[in-house]
């Protein structure tokens, strides 16, 4: 079985976020990259689907040079190889640029499964499990908790407001992973040592076919600015005996801030 | 120039989620700013018809009704060509629906089919001069806020939950219908829901509450969740979780509140015993009250709180709860 595990190169959660000079993007001086973590969920069940099954892990990415960084952590984990668009506009376009970029990775590979995490930490949105999936033909669960791969077939779980869906559907599909899927691994020493040897297989988007004016953030939507949320306001702290502050702090919730 | 909307609705049981009729709204006042349109609502499933009234009397003027069994359960393919095709035949500007879980995955695929991109999860939305839609959404978690647009018709969008009102508009009846056949067979189907499981015992989601009380490491146990289960129930609240005691498995995923977990933004948070990873914080900072309960002063989590007590939570928790189910029964 040939499984794609799309990754994207996202700034570490604990990240404080800036925003730059010119108003619109990221300021990046001192932020740490790492695999977005909904990411490493997919990678760990596409090796969990190898070992059990036989087959390849390929690492798919569109981004800048950088992102290689994020693909030897992936090929340090166990997947045998990787292809990166390199386009730097990757990491600023939006997500039909984006997911017509996977897709084409997944076409050349032929994929019999697409796994990814069911968004990339940063931007949020969540976008290219569906759009991949629909630019391939191929059906798609994005968020699932449990997977089931059987001959040509695959179960799924997702969580949903108050409720689980339960999902049956045919391979080849594209499945966005959410965390409880399972715990990904740390990748070895061993692991590290092997991943320099592996190829990070370097494509254009003129390679695949894709038409680079697109790339130009201004073609589907446009990010405009960004700005940081205003700062909270000092809030108010209460200490000394428990019974006193409870008491206090129930009325402070009814009269004043009107919750209760 | 009429600035018509077209509206995918969601469905639990048959029922019109709340979360529709706050985008239906929505729809009506973009259209209306706009110099006016038409706002269409698409139905799938067995009973779709019946939500003409629901959906009329909160903006909609049509409603595209599906009455196909096998749409029933959400199916990712036949939703989204439906909403294509339905996005093509009403000649619509706009295309929305709620930034559910259900919105999130079926707007950007049906997008993606008539090759228009997506603005997710919208806080705050208009139309542009050139009729296309702009809006502002949290980014990295809510750690900032991007104004995005979208650059040709028809602009794709779903709003996030909880934030606009749903409520009738005076004068409204219901809409009209227009039956549409289902765009794909049940066995062209390649993936679907084939059932809906929901828990016994109906839990609050968190990202849905008006209310959520959070648990973190400072409870020292899985045990001691009951003390924020107790405030939970007499504040009619969800029960959130910090990453921390979700991954040392004390509770499940679902109620994880953060960056890997649930962005909410209830009316009243309450953290107990949660330092304030910045990582939380983007989860919940949103708020609109935010009380914190935490023995170190220095605890991050008490920058963004409206209320702070610097105290053992063990002594203040219980107390708290009786003193609001006193305030609650007097």
């Amino acid at each position: 079985m040939k499984i794609v595990v799309c990754v994207k190169h996202v700034p570490d959660t604990e990240s404080r976020i800036r925003v730059g000079s010119d108003g619109r993007s990221l300021e990046e001086s001192g932020l740490k990259w790492v695999v977005s973590p909904f990411d490493e969920f997919a990678l760990e069940e596409a090796l969990r689907i190898r070992e059990a099954r036989g087959g390849e892990v390929v690492l798919a990415s569109a981004g800048r040079e950088a992102a290689k960084e994020t693909l030897r952590q992936g090929l340090a984990m166990g997947a045998d190889r990787a292809v990166l668009v390199l386009d730097s506009r990757y990491d600023r376009c939006d997500g039909l640029a984006r997911a017509k970029a996977l897709a084409a990775v997944c076409r050349t590979e032929s994929a019999d499964l697409v796994l990814m995490g069911k968004l990339g930490v940063g931007t949020d949105d969540g976008q290219t499990v569906p759009m991949v999936a629909e630019r391939l033909g191929l059906p798609h669960v994005n968020g699932a908790t449990a997977l089931e791969i059987g001959e040509g077939t695959f179960t799924a779980r997702r969580e949903i407001e108050g409720a689980i869906e339960v999902y049956e559907g045919r391979l080849p599909a594209v499945v966005g992973c959410d965390k409880g899927l399972n715990e990904p691994r740390y990748a070895s020493l061993k692991g590290i040592m092997a991943a320099k040897k592996k190829t990070i297989d370097v494509r254009s988007p003129q390679d695949l076919g894709l038409d680079p004016s697109e790339l130009d953030s201004q073609s589907k939507t446009r990010w405009e600015s960004m700005e940081l949320p205003p700062a909270r306001p000092a809030g108010r702290i209460l200490e000394g005996d428990p019974a006193d502050t409870a008491k206090e702090l129930a009325r402070l919730l009814r009269e004043e801030a009107k919750v209760l | 120039m009429a600035f018509d909307v077209l509206v995918l609705a969601e469905r639990r049981n048959g029922e019109i989620k709340k979360a529709t009729l706050e985008v239906v709204g929505t729809a009506r006042r973009l259209a209306d700013s706009a110099g006016g349109g038409r706002v269409d609502a698409l139905v799938l499933g067995t009973g779709a018809a019946s939500a003409a009234d629901v959906l009329g009397r909160h903006g909609a003027d049509r409603i595209l009704a599906c009455e196909a069994a096998h749409l029933d359960l959400y199916a990712p393919e036949a939703y989204a060509i439906s909403l294509a095709d339905a996005t093509r035949n009403s000649g619509a500007a706009a295309v929305l629906a709620a930034g559910t879980v259900f919105g999130r995955d079926a707007v950007p695929r049906a997008a993606a089919r008539v090759d228009a991109g997506c603005l997710s999860d919208l806080v705050e939305i208009s139309v542009t001069p050139s009729g296309t839609l702009r809006g502002r959404r949290p980014v990295y978690s809510g750690k900032a806020f991007a104004w995005v647009s979208s650059t040709s018709p028809p602009s794709f969008a779903t709003i996030r939950p909880n934030l606009f009102p749903a409520t009738p508009i005076a004068g409204r009846g219901s809409a009209t219908v227009e039956t549409v056949e289902p765009a794909v067979d049940a066995g062209a189907l390649g993936a679907r829901v084939v059932r809906l499981e929901t828990p016994a015992q109906q839990e609050l989601d968190v990202a849905e509450a008006a209310s959520v009380v959070s648990g973190g490491r400072g409870l020292r146990g899985p045990e001691n969740f009951a003390l924020v289960r107790d405030l939970a129930a007499v504040l009619g609240a969800a029960v959130g979780a910090s990453r921390a005691v979700v991954d040392a498995g004390w509770i499940p995923h679902a109620h994880q509140v953060g960056q890997t977990g649930k962005v909410v933004s209830p009316g009243l948070y309450v953290a107990c015993g949660i330092s304030g990873a910045i990582q939380h914080l983007a989860g919940m900072s949103s708020s609109k009250v935010i009380v914190a309960i935490n023995k170190d002063p220095e605890a991050p989590i008490f920058k963004v709180a409206s209320y702070g007590v610097v105290g053992d939570l063990f002594e203040v928790l219980p107390r708290l709860t009786e003193e609001i189910r006193k305030l609650k029964e007097a």
